[in-house]
């Protein structure tokens, strides 16, 4: 993982895997937390972030080895926003997932195993946006700082 | 992934030794909660004070876990801090499981 910039305006490149994305979290959780956001904010963030970076993993790149990801951190006065790149396959439709909240009313053995990630995306996030441009996923999340 | 079981009484209290249920643990985690249920208290107590992150995929393991036990089995969870929490209150899992404030006072009802 390459981290470059300053303080508010920052990237950093990560492999595309699952403990990538861990290293990306603490990251992204210290920088914020050395600018004063609440904890409660920073674990709404990271929740979100840990969805859109692990969706890249999983489904953007999940027929090919190893490749990047590429973030692109600002940290404004009033809201906090993350552009997420990557050359992975498209989102299907070229849209952003409904993310409906999985039905658990069912028995035990029925209980969802999954499908919360889109869900907790456009919960936990003030504004999200997907463009595909140049052969690249371009996702964006924004939160305010008094997100919850 | 570092699940540690004692049985206090009637119960299997099994403690996450580790501070993240995240997609990169949740198939060791899943796993390594079967070794762990598979004898012992049917009253199956998952205690996650130590941890602090779990994501969909770590959500999903845990309900995996409850799904693979016995129909004689129930799992119950304690110890929830508090970006645990919110990723069980924001998906309604909270209303799946019964969940205990504070696994030391469980521990003292068991023992006591």
């Amino acid at each position: 993982m390459t981290l470059d910039g300053t303080p508010q305006e920052f990237t950093l490149t990560a492999v595309a895997s699952e403990l990538a994305v861990r290293d990306t979290l603490l990251a992204i959780r210290n920088r914020l937390a050395v600018h004063g956001v609440s904890e409660d904010t920073c674990g709404s963030v990271e929740l979100a972030m840990a969805e859109a970076l692990n969706n890249v993993v999983e489904h953007a790149y999940c027929d090919d080895g190893p490749r990047d990801i590429r973030l692109s951190v600002e940290i404004k006065p009033d809201r906090l926003c993350f552009q997420i790149i990557d050359g992975g396959a498209p989102l299907p439709d070229l849209s952003l997932p409904a993310g409906a909240l999985p039905d658990n009313s069912g028995p035990r053995d029925a209980l969802p195993e999954g499908g919360f990630g889109w869900f907790l995306i456009r919960d936990l996030t003030e504004r999200v946006s997907y463009e595909r441009r140049n052969g690249m996923n371009h996702l964006t999340l924004e939160f305010l700082r008094t997100a919850r | 992934m570092d699940l540690q079981s004692t049985y206090h009484n009637d119960m299997n209290i099994i403690t996450v030794a580790e501070a993240r249920i995240d997609a990169a643990a949740a198939i060791r985690f899943k796993d390594r909660m079967r070794d762990v249920t598979s004898q012992g208290p049917a009253h199956v107590v998952l205690d996650l004070s130590n941890v602090t992150f779990v994501d969909s995929s770590g959500l999903g393991a845990i309900v995996a876990a409850m799904k693979q036990l016995g129909p004689e089995q129930r799992l119950d969870l304690a110890g929830l801090t508090p970006d645990v929490a919110k990723v069980f209150r924001l998906t309604r899992m909270d209303t799946v499981f019964v969940i205990h404030d504070n696994i030391i006072a469980l521990k003292a009802r068991a023992t006591g």
